[in-house]
C-alpha cells in the first residue's frame, strides 16, 4: 500500500527538511513540471487524476482550477492561497502535513501556481499553528535559496512568490472567501457567491483556494501521473487520504488510506476499537460539521458519495467518536456552543438562529427544557440548516450533528425532557 | 421588459433589477431589511427570502434571498406561500431574540422599520427563554444618540457609514450575536453625514439627538416639502413641526437632487428657527435708543412715512430672502436703487459665476449627474464645506470604474459587496488643485494644493493640454488624459476660493473639452441658498453695498430698507459707518437679531424657511419652491408679505395687484426672462388632489382638539393656508404628487422606508415628478468678462486664503444650539516652515494687520506664504480673501487664554 502523502513522515523520525526532502525524491515533479509540461498539461493531470478538495467539501480541483481565466490579456496578479485555518472539530490532518513535511505542501503550491500561473501564493495558517508555521517560514526561505521560488524558477521564467500569513484566529476564515477578506485585513465574513474567487477573489484578482491536503496530493500528481494516482484508491475516488479518528478509541491517531477504506477499518483497525467498558453509539465521519452515523454505518467505504448517501458527509475525514457513556445531547450542545461562538455575525439565521439552537440545547441538557422545545430544534434545523438560508455552509454544517442526533438518539432528548435532567449524570 | 410569475400570477419586471427590487416596485409588501436602494444588496438579514423554482414542474423550490436575485425572463417565485412565509417570519424571531421591547419610549417608535417588518410578517410570540444581549452606549455627539441594545446586526449602519460616506470612525466590531456597531472609543462622529444614520439604522440604534431633546412621534408631526437653507446646493427637505416649535429636517427624496442623503449642516442646523432671538413683533427705535414692540399696523404707518414718494429710497436684498422677496424689494426701490446684498467680492463674483453658467455650453450637473461622472476635475473649492452634498455625490462619482469592472463580469451595480470587492481601490479619477487639505484627498488621485493664483495657472495649462499642447507639468497632461479619455467628465469649482481667475479658468476648461465631448459637465458652487437667484435678479445697475454707502455719503438715500441680511457678514465696519450714519431712516427686515437689526429704525420680524414660502435658485440653476410647516405667529411674516405691504402704505400703484404669494412669483416670472419657468417650479395655491389640497399631518395626527385644551374647550377653526396648495389638516390626499411630499407613510409602512410608495419604481423618480425647474439648459451668450475686480489690499507679503468649514461658516445655521457647539473657534493656519518663519508654535496667535489676535494652527498642506483663515466667523470678517498682509505674533497669548480660562473656571464657583 503506497502512502505517498506520509512517505517522510514517521513516529519519531524528525521533520524533513531541504535536503532529506530532496534526498527521498523531493523536487522531482517541480523539475519535471519546469522543464517539460506547460501550465495546460499541468491541469490535464489534475483533471484526469479527479482529485477532490481535501478540505471538506469534495470539489473537483482541476475543475475548480479551469475557472480561472488565463487569457494573457488580463494583466495583474492572480494568487494562490492555501487554506492552513484547520479548525474544524476534531481535525489535526494538515497539522501532521505541514509540521512534519512542509516542502511536499509548498511543491504542491509552487505546481499548482505555475498550472493557474499566480504570481503570489500564501499560506494562511492557523494561528495556533506556530511550529508549523516556522517550518513553513523555513522551508519557504530554503526554496528562495535553491531558486525552487521567486524569479525565473528553475530558469523556466516562470515567477513565484510564496508567503505565510497567520491568522488572527476564527473558525470562519476556513471559509474560502472568509479567508479571503481576513487576509484583505477585513472583517473575516465570507462573500456572496458569485462571483467566484476563481474570477473575483483576493483583492478582486483571480483567486484559487485549497487546503493543505489537496495541495499535498499535487505534488504527486505531477510527478507520477494520473492514472498512478486513481490506482491508490480502493472505492470510487482517487489517491490516498489522511483519515484520524479522536474519542474514546484505544489508539486516536491520524494514518494515510487508500481512498475509500472501509470505516470499520479505520475505527476497529488503525485506532483499536473502543476503549474497554465502552460501546460506539456514534461517530461524526468528517469532522463536527458533518451528520453523525451509526454502527450500522462502519462497513461504508470512505468515499465522498458513499457517505453522502448515507446521509453524511466525508468532510475532512477525521472522525470523532460517541461512546455509550456519553451523553449525545451534551455533546451536540457543546459543538452547537462552539458554532454560536465562531458565527462571523452577518446574516441573521446563523448569528442569532445558532445561539438560540444552543440556549435551547442547554435547557435541555439542564433539565430546563419543555415539550415544545423539540418542536423547537426541528423548527430551527428547516430554519438555519438549509443551504441557501444563510450566507455561507457555517450554520448549515453546524446544524448537522443536531438534526442527525434527533434522527438516532431521540430517545436521549426525550428521557432529558421526561427526567429533567441529564441521564448521564453530572459529568456530562 | 421580462416576465416574471409570482405566487401563480405573471408581472412585467425590468431587467437589471432584483426581485426585491422587482417586488417592491409591483407594489407587493416584501419586508427587507440590510438592502438599500442606494446601497444595494448584500444578503446579511435573509429577510427578503421567496421561494424560487426551478422549473414549471418545480413544487418545492427553494428559499433565495430576492435582494440578491437578478430578475431573469421566465421565473417562477412563492412570495407568500408557507414555505417563505415561515422562514420570514423566523428571520424577525431570531432579530428579536435580542431586542428591548422599548418601543413606547424609544425615538423610532411610530416610524420603525423593524415594528412595520415584524407586524409584516406576523410575528407574535416569541419562543426564547434565554437572557437579551446587552450593549454599552457610546457618546457620538450632541447630534446623533446611540442605543446598541436596539440593534438587530443589518449593517446598514457601516455600510453607509465606511463604505458611501467615506468615514473611519464607525464600525462593526466584534463577532456572532456580540457585533457592535460604534467606535473605537467614545466622541464625536467625525463625518459629515453622519445624520442619515438616523434614517439609514431602521430600529433605534442612531437616532436624532436634537429631536429627542424636544420628543415628538411621526405621527404628531405636521411637515411641509421644503428646501435646505444651508448652502446653495438646495437638497430637497421634509421639515416637521408640533406646538409651533421646528423638531426636526428629514431628507426629502429627490432622484436628480439629493436622493436620499442629506449632510449634517441641513439636517441639524436649523435650530435658529426656534432660536430665543428671533424676532416676534414690529419694534420702533424711541428717543432713548432702545426699540418698543409696536403693532404692525403702527409699524405700517411709519413705514408710510418713511417711504413717502419724495424720500429718496435704495435697498439691499439678500441672497439668503427668496426671489420673491428680493424681487419686490427692486420693485419697491428700484432696480438702480437695489444691491443684490453680496460682499465685495461676491458682488463680482457671484454673478461672474452665474454668467459662466449661463454662457456655458455644458450641462450644469445635478447631483445625479455628478455620480454618474467618471473623470473629475476639482479646482479650488472645497465642496465637503461650501457645498457638503456635493462631495457626498463625488464618492460616488469615483465608483464608476468599479461598475465598469462590474459590467465585464456581467455583475448587476446592485451586488455591493461583490463589486466593491471586485474593485478593491480602483476608482475614476479625480483631481483636485486646492488651497489645502480636503475630505476628498482620500479618494482623489492627484492633490495638488497652490494657492487660487497657481490654481489658475495650472489649470490652463490643463487647457492647453486639452487642445493637444503640451502641458508643462506631468499632472496637468495626466488630467487631461483622463479628461479626455472619460465618457461623462466634470469639472467642480465655484466662488469659494474668491477668485475669478479660477472661476474663468474652469469653464476655460470645461470648453475645451466640451468641444471634443458633449457630455461633459460643469457643477460652479455659490455660497447661499439663493446666491444664484439673487445674481439672476441683479444687472448691471445693481450697485454694490459700497457703492450705496458711497451714495448715502452724497446725501443720495433717505431710506433704506434691509432685506434678510446681516451687513456685518458683507462689509467692512467702515463701510458700514458710512452707511448707517448717512441714512437716517433704516427698515430692517429679517428672522433673527442681529448687529444689523440694531442700526434699524424700524425693524419688522420676518418668517424664516419653515414658516414661509418662496423660491430660491440653486447652484445647479433649479429653482424650488419651499412651504411654510408652521403657521406664521406672533407678528412674523414672510419677507414678501411684509414688502407687499410696505409697497401698499407707500400707496405704490404696482403693488395693489399683486394680493397673493402666486401673483408675487408670476409678476417675477414676467420680469425676467431667465425665470420665466418658476412659477412652474411648484403647484400653485389653488391646486387640489381629488378636490382637496395636500395634507401636512398624517392621518394619525392626535391631539388636535386637545393641544389647546388649556386655552379653550373648543376647537378652533383649522389654520387656512390661502398661499400654497397644502393644508394644515390631516384631510386630503398625499399621493403621486411629486414635488409636493409633505411627509412619507403608507399603509404597513410607518417608516421613512415608505418612499418607495411614492417612486415609480423602487429607488427610481417621484410619481409625479421630481421638485424644481431647471433654469439655466439653455445657452446664452451674453457678454463677458468678470464685473470689476475689487482692488484688494496689498500691504503686506502673506496671501490670505479663505478655510470654510461645514460647522461655523454658514450664516444661519451656526445660530443653532448644535451646530454652534461644533463650530470650534476660529484659526488662522499656515505650514510648518512658515510658522518657523514668524516663531510661532501650536498655540500662539497671530495679529493681522495688528487687529486681534487668533490663535494659530499649524497646518502643512497650506503651500508657503499662504495664511488661511477660518472664513464666516466674527473674528475673521474684516480678512478680504486675495489680500496680501502683514502679521505679526501676538504677544502673552497663550498666558492671555490661561486666564481667560482659569477666570472662567472661577466664576462657575463663585
Amino acid at each position: 500500500m503506497e502512502t505517498p502523502l506520509t512517505r517522510n513522515i514517521a513516529p519519531g523520525k524528525p521533520p524533513t527538511d531541504m535536503g532529506a526532502y530532496e534526498q527521498n525524491g523531493g523536487y522531482q515533479g517541480l523539475r519535471r513540471a519546469m522543464a517539460e509540461l506547460s501550465p495546460g498539461d499541468c491541469l490535464q493531470l489534475v483533471q484526469d487524476s479527479n482529485l477532490r478538495g481535501r478540505g471538506g467539501a469534495g470539489f473537483p480541483t482541476g475543475m475548480k482550477w479551469s475557472f480561472v481565466p488565463m487569457e494573457k490579456a488580463t494583466p495583474g496578479h492572480k494568487y494562490l492561497i492555501c487554506n492552513a485555518d484547520e479548525m474544524e472539530p476534531g481535525t489535526f490532518k494538515d497539522r501532521l502535513l505541514m509540521e512534519r513535511d512542509p516542502h511536499q505542501l509548498i511543491e504542491g503550491m509552487i505546481l499548482a501556481a505555475y498550472t493557474i500561473q499566480a504570481d503570489i501564493a500564501y499560506v494562511f495558517i492557523r494561528a495556533e499553528y506556530h511550529t508549523a508555521a516556522a517550518r513553513l517560514r523555513q522551508a519557504i526561505a530554503d526554496c528562495y535559496a535553491k531558486g525552487y521560488l521567486g524569479e525565473n524558477i528553475l530558469g523556466s521564467g516562470y515567477r513565484l512568490d510564496m508567503l505565510v500569513h497567520s491568522s488572527a484566529g476564527r473558525y470562519i476564515c476556513g471559509e474560502e472567501t472568509a479567508l479571503i477578506s481576513a487576509l484583505e485585513g477585513k472583517r473575516a465574513n465570507p462573500r456572496a457567491k458569485p462571483p467566484f474567487p476563481q474570477v473575483s477573489g483576493l483583492w478582486g484578482r483571480p483567486t484559487i483556494v485549497n487546503n493543505v491536503e489537496t495541495l499535498c496530493n499535487i505534488t504527486h500528481i505531477i510527478e507520477r501521473g494520473a492514472d498512478w494516482f486513481k490506482s491508490l484508491g480502493v472505492g470510487e475516488d482517487a489517491g490516498t487520504k489522511l483519515f484520524g479518528v479522536s474519542g474514546r478509541v484505544k489508539n486516536p491517531g491520524c494514518w494515510e488510506l487508500p481512498m475509500g477504506t472501509p470505516i470499520r477499518d479505520i475505527i476497529e483497525g488503525c485506532a483499536g476499537g473502543m476503549e474497554d467498558g465502552y460501546q460506539l453509539r456514534g461517530f461524526l465521519p468528517g469532522g463536527g460539521s458533518t451528520d453523525f452515523l451509526v454502527a450500522q454505518h462502519l462497513d461504508l467505504a470512505m468515499d465522498y458519495n458513499v457517505i453522502g448517501k448515507a446521509g453524511s458527509r466525508m468532510g475532512t475525514g477525521t472522525m470523532i467518536i460517541l461512546d455509550d457513556r456519553t451523553c449525545p445531547v451534551g455533546m451536540v450542545k457543546n459543538l452547537m456552543d462552539f458554532f454560536a461562538r465562531e458565527s462571523c455575525g452577518f446574516c441573521t439565521p446563523c448569528r442569532d438562529g445558532l445561539p438560540w439552537t444552543s440556549q435551547i440545547l442547554d435547557d435541555i441538557e439542564n433539565g430546563r427544557g419543555c415539550s415544545e422545545d423539540l418542536a423547537s430544534l426541528e423548527n430551527n434545523i428547516g430554519f438555519i440548516g438549509a443551504m441557501g438560508n444563510t450566507h455561507c455552509a457555517l450554520a448549515p454544517g453546524a446544524m448537522e450533528p443536531l438534526q442527525s442526533a434527533l434522527k438516532y438518539f431521540r430517545e436521549d432528548f426525550e428521557r432529558h425532557l421526561s427526567a429533567d435532567r441529564c441521564p448521564y449524570g453530572e459529568a456530562n | 421588459m421580462v416576465i416574471i410569475n409570482i405566487d401563480g400570477q405573471d408581472y412585467q419586471a425590468r431587467e437589471g433589477q432584483n426581485i426585491l427590487q422587482a417586488c417592491l416596485s409591483l407594489g407587493l409588501n416584501l419586508p427587507y431589511f440590510c438592502w438599500h436602494p442606494a446601497m444595494g444588496s448584500i444578503g446579511a438579514c435573509r429577510q427578503c427570502a421567496v421561494v424560487q423554482f426551478q422549473n414549471a414542474e418545480d413544487e418545492r423550490g427553494r428559499i433565495v434571498m430576492a435582494c440578491m436575485t437578478p430578475v431573469t425572463d421566465g421565473a417562477r417565485f412563492s412570495l407568500g406561500g408557507d414555505k417563505a412565509s415561515t422562514f420570514r417570519r423566523n428571520i424577525v424571531e431570531s432579530l428579536m431574540l435580542n431586542h428591548p421591547h422599548d418601543c413606547p419610549v424609544c425615538a423610532e417608535g411610530g416610524e420603525c422599520h423593524l415594528q412595520d417588518m415584524t407586524v409584516m410578517v406576523g410575528h407574535r410570540d416569541r419562543r426564547y427563554r434565554g437572557r437579551k444581549n446587552t450593549h454599552r452606549n457610546q457618546y457620538l455627539g450632541p447630534l446623533i444618540h446611540h442605543e446598541m441594545n436596539r440593534c438587530i446586526t443589518c449593517y446598514r449602519c457601516t455600510r453607509y457609514y465606511r463604505d458611501y460616506a467615506g468615514g473611519h470612525d464607525l464600525a462593526a466590531m466584534a463577532a456572532h450575536d456580540h457585533i457592535y456597531f460604534g467606535r473605537h472609543t467614545d466622541g464625536v462622529l467625525e463625518n459629515e453625514f453622519a445624520g442619515n444614520l438616523v434614517e439609514v439604522c431602521p430600529t433605534g440604534v442612531f437616532t436624532d439627538k436634537t429631536l429627542v431633546q424636544h420628543y415628538t412621534r411621526k405621527w404628531d408631526l405636521q411637515s411641509a416639502p421644503s428646501v435646505c437653507v444651508g448652502c446653495a446646493v438646495g437638497c430637497n427637505t421634509m421639515p416637521g413641526e408640533r406646538y409651533g416649535k421646528l423638531k426636526r429636517i428629514h431628507n426629502r427624496f429627490n432622484a436628480e437632487v439629493n436622493g436620499y442623503f442629506l449632510c449634517d449642516r441641513g439636517r441639524f442646523g436649523a435650530g435658529f428657527v426656534n432660536s430665543p432671538q428671533r424676532l416676534d413683533y414690529a419694534a420702533a427705535r424711541n428717543a432713548d435708543g432702545s426699540y418698543d414692540a409696536i403693532q404692525p399696523d403702527a409699524a405700517l404707518k411709519l413705514a408710510a412715512e418713511l417711504l413717502q414718494p419724495d424720500n429718496k429710497l435704495a435697498g439691499i436684498g439678500s441672497p439668503r430672502a427668496s426671489l420673491e422677496s428680493n424681487f419686490l424689494l427692486q420693485q419697491l426701490v428700484g432696480a438702480g436703487n437695489c444691491s443684490p446684498g453680496f460682499s465685495a467680492l461676491d458682488h463680482a463674483l457671484i454673478p461672474y459665476t452665474l454668467q459662466l453658467l449661463q454662457q456655458s455650453p455644458a450641462r450644469i450637473a445635478s447631483l445625479q449627474d455628478i455620480e454618474s461622472a467618471d473623470a473629475v476635475l476639482v479646482l479650488g473649492e472645497d465642496v465637503t464645506n461650501t457645498a457638503p452634498r456635493i462631495a457626498l455625490a463625488l464618492r460616488q462619482a469615483v465608483r464608476s470604474r468599479a461598475f465598469e469592472l462590474a459590467a465585464e463580469l456581467k455583475l448587476e451595480p446592485w451586488q455591493d459587496a461583490a463589486v466593491r470587492n471586485l474593485a478593491q481601490n480602483q476608482r475614476s479619477p479625480l483631481d483636485s488643485y486646492l488651497s489645502a487639505e480636503s475630505k476628498l484627498d482620500d479618494i482623489a488621485r492627484h492633490c495638488i494644493r497652490c494657492n487660487p493664483e497657481q490654481i489658475a495657472d495650472h489649470a490652463n495649462a490643463i487647457v492647453s493640454a486639452l487642445n493637444g499642447g503640451t502641458a508643462d507639468s506631468d499632472s496637468a497632461s495626466d488630467i487631461a488624459r483622463s479628461l479626455l479619455a472619460a465618457r461623462r467628465p466634470l469639472i467642480v469649482s465655484g466662488s469659494g476660493a474668491q477668485s475669478a481667475a479660477v472661476l474663468e479658468a474652469a469653464a476655460a476648461i470645461v470648453n475645451a473639452l466640451h468641444r471634443v465631448n458633449p457630455a461633459t459637465m460643469i457643477s460652479l458652487s455659490v455660497p447661499e441658498c439663493n446666491s444664484l437667484g439673487a445674481a439672476l435678479l441683479s444687472s448691471d445697475v445693481s450697485p454694490s453695498i459700497a457703492a450705496l454707502a458711497e451714495r448715502a455719503v452724497k446725501g443720495d438715500i433717505d431710506t433704506l430698507v434691509i432685506l434678510e441680511n446681516d451687513l456685518t457678514r458683507r462689509c467692512s465696519p467702515q463701510t458700514l459707518a458710512l452707511l448707517y450714519d448717512n441714512i437716517s431712516n433704516i427698515i430692517a427686515l429679517d428672522a433673527l437679531d442681529t448687529a444689523t437689526v440694531s442700526e434699524a429704525a424700524l425693524v419688522l420680524p420676518c418668517a424664516t424657511f419653515a414658516d414661509s414660502e418662496g423660491t430660491l435658485v440653486s447652484s445647479e440653476g433649479r429653482a424650488q419652491r419651499y412651504f411654510p410647516v408652521i403657521s406664521t405667529t406672533l407678528d412674523r411674516q414672510p419677507g414678501w408679505y411684509w414688502l407687499l405691504q410696505l409697497g401698499r402704505a407707500a400707496r405704490r400703484d404696482d403693488f395693489a395687484e399683486l394680493l397673493h404669494f402666486d401673483a408675487v412669483s408670476a409678476a417675477c416670472a414676467a420680469h425676467y426672462g431667465q425665470l420665466a419657468a418658476i412659477s412652474a417650479a411648484a403647484p400653485l395655491h389653488d391646486f387640489v388632489s381629488h378636490g382637496l389640497k395636500v395634507p401636512r399631518q398624517p392621518h394619525r395626527y392626535s391631539g388636535r382638539t386637545a393641544m389647546r385644551a388649556n386655552v379653550s374647550v373648543q376647537e378652533p377653526r383649522q389654520t387656512q393656508d390661502g398661499e400654497s396648495p397644502l393644508a394644515y389638516s390631516m384631510e386630503g390626499l398625499n399621493r403621486d404628487q411629486g414635488g409636493l411630499l409633505p411627509f412619507v407613510w403608507s399603509p404597513g409602512w410607518n417608516s421613512n422606508q415608505a418612499v418607495h410608495k411614492f417612486q415609480s419604481e423602487a429607488g427610481g423618480p417621484l410619481r409625479g415628478g421630481s421638485a424644481g425647474v431647471r433654469l439655466l439648459d439653455e445657452t446664452t451668450d451674453s457678454s463677458g468678462s468678470p464685473a470689476a475686480k475689487p482692488g484688494l489690499p496689498e500691504t503686506g507679503q502673506w496671501l490670505l486664503v479663505p478655510r470654510y468649514r461645514i460647522f461655523g461658516s454658514d450664516e444661519l445655521s451656526v445660530r443653532s444650539e448644535v451646530i454652534a457647539e461644533l463650530a470650534g473657534e476660529p484659526l488662522l493656519e499656515l505650514n510648518a516652515a512658515d510658522a518657523a518663519s514668524l516663531g510661532l508654535g501650536q498655540d500662539d496667535a497671530l495679529c493681522i494687520e495688528g487687529a486681534a489676535a487668533i490663535a494659530v494652527r499649524i497646518n502643512d498642506s497650506l503651500p508657503g506664504g499662504c495664511i488661511g483663515f477660518s472664513a464666516g466667523y466674527e473674528a475673521t470678517r474684516s480678512l478680504v480673501a486675495g489680500s496680501r498682509v502683514a502679521v505679526s505674533k501676538a504677544v502673552d497669548w497663550a498666558s492671555s487664554r490661561s486666564q481667560i480660562i482659569s477666570s472662567d473656571g472661577g466664576s462657575r464657583h463663585v
